[in-house]
């Protein structure tokens, strides 16, 4: 008789996780599908983009031209935005290539704002967890970019080799 | 003529698909690394990064005074569903010492970003609703009058019952020279009638060890440890205002990020008072799946 119960509890509660999964797994087919059309959406963050502050696009970069933070900021770049914006920064389906002459021709005081505030409507999070130097040296790695292909949407598999302008 | 449907096989095939390709995404998902912040009680205001599903381990041993010890135990399936909203479910258990090992309930928590960009302090909602048992012992939270003796009866006495609460917090975040401060207020009603509204509290400072990064890839670097603390506890209720028969604890805590997407924390809580448990032990081990969304979408025949 114990057994009978035990087993209808353990069905019971089979049948709880499924729905959960299911329903979680509906509501995140439904939150995916219903963003705006990719293209739209990307050219809005470029729009964020020119949408920094007078103040903050001044700011100096306190790392210009230093070959670590460069490296260093390599590596924070492959930890946590290669995933979005590709691994040579050339975009995929849900970053915008940080290769386009929007992005290369801010200023760092702007690079940095965005970094700091995330376009959050778009699907960019805020990365203020990420301390100032940190944020800076990314700024510095983003700038050492070399914009290969203006329109590169392809996903990349080696990492961005940095260069220095 | 109308096919008919059955309706459960269906739901138990799709279920079926849905766990075997699930368990293959979780190898397939590609891994990124996480700057997780060492709080266990507090939160922050970040959230999870959008597609992303962090799955997270916690423990706590507690010392009972008037009971045996205990070992509580919690896992919780985070995903940023978009930039603004994470979404979350807990599944908890707990070993009490010389008694047993049982499930004590689940728990199902959204957090909304309330601004769209950063402020010097920045405010996120917390809403979860819990259907747990009174043997839930994970004091993921400590509110109303909470105190050590509520968890000295075995779990057969306590198991026996059920709390379906609706928990509301806001998270005051702020960030300034590397340092975290985070204040949470905790709102929290019995969903039956005659319960009082609880109150409560969480506050954490926190800071990384380093705040440059170094240029190689290392696991034992300073820039990957996150030390802090953060304290908590009850506020009493709305029958009975004040800290009078309240408890609340003082826990230095400390994450380590390690660059393979793992993240360990550490706790250890002290009780403040006489109300309070002696020690909180506390341990977590959290790994994240970037692109698991997109993934799941797939599954369901859409187009990420």
């Amino acid at each position: 008789m114990k057994l009978i119960f035990a087993r209808r509890r353990a069905r019971r509660c089979l049948r709880n996780v499924g729905n959960v999964v299911f329903v979680l797994g509906v509501g995140l087919s439904l939150a995916q599908t219903g963003e705006a059309p990719a293209h739209k959406s990307k050219e809005a963050a470029y729009a964020a983009l020119a949408g920094a502050p007078e103040k903050a696009r001044e700011r100096k970069n306190p790392f210009a031209g230093d070959p670590q933070a460069v490296a260093a900021g390599g590596k924070l770049f492959e930890q946590h935005c290669a995933e979005c914006h590709g691994a040579k920064a050339g975009g995929t389906r849900h970053g915008v290539s940080l290769l386009r002459e929007e992005v290369q021709q801010a200023t760092p005081g702007a690079l940095f704002w965005i970094l700091t505030n995330g376009v959050v409507l778009r699907g960019m999070p805020v990365w203020s967890k990420l301390p100032e130097p940190e944020r800076w040296q990314i700024v510095t790695f983003l700038q050492s970019l070399h914009p290969r292909s203006v329109n590169s949407t392809s996903e990349n598999s080696q990492p961005a080799k940095p260069s220095l302008h | 003529m109308v096919a008919r449907i059955n309706p459960p096989s269906i739901l138990k095939k799709l279920r079926g698909i849905i766990l075997l390709i699930s368990s293959l995404l979780f190898w397939r998902a590609s891994l990124l690394s996480a700057q997780e912040s060492p709080y266990i009680v507090t939160y922050d205001h970040y959230l999870e990064e959008p597609g992303s599903l962090e799955v997270e381990y916690f423990s706590t041993f507690g010392s009972q005074r008037g009971g045996n010890d205990f070992d509580a135990f919690w896992t919780e399936f985070e995903y940023g569903v978009t930039a603004w909203w994470t979404t979350e479910v807990y599944l908890a258990g707990q070993t009490t010492f010389n008694d047993s090992t049982i499930f004590t309930g689940s728990r199902f928590e959204n957090r909304f970003r309330l601004l769209q960009r950063e402020h010097f302090v920045n405010p996120a909602l917390y809403i979860e609703f819990e259907n747990t048992n009174a043997a839930d012992k994970i004091l993921k939270e400590v509110e109303g009058h909470d105190v050590e003796s509520d968890y000295a009866p075995p779990n057969a006495v306590l198991r026996k019952e059920h709390d379906r609460e609706l928990e509301m917090k806001l998270l005051f975040s702020s960030t300034f020279k590397g340092w975290n401060v985070a204040v949470n207020p905790i709102v929290t009603k019995n969903l039956l009638p005659s319960e009082p509204w609880e109150f409560g509290y969480a506050i954490g400072a926190s800071r990384p060890l380093a705040l440059k990064a170094s240029p190689n890839r290392c696991n034992v670097c300073p820039e990957n440890f996150i030390a802090g603390v953060e304290m908590y506890g009850g506020l009493g209720d709305t029958q009975s205002a004040g800290l009078h028969d309240t408890s609340h604890y003082l826990a230095p805590v400390v994450a380590w990020n390690l660059p393979s997407v793992w993240t360990i924390r550490l706790s250890s809580g002290f009780g403040l008072n006489d109300n309070s448990h002696r020690l909180l032990l506390r341990w977590g081990l959290s790994r994240e799946f970037s692109g698991f969304g997109e993934m799941v979408v797939r599954l369901f025949g859409g187009r990420p």
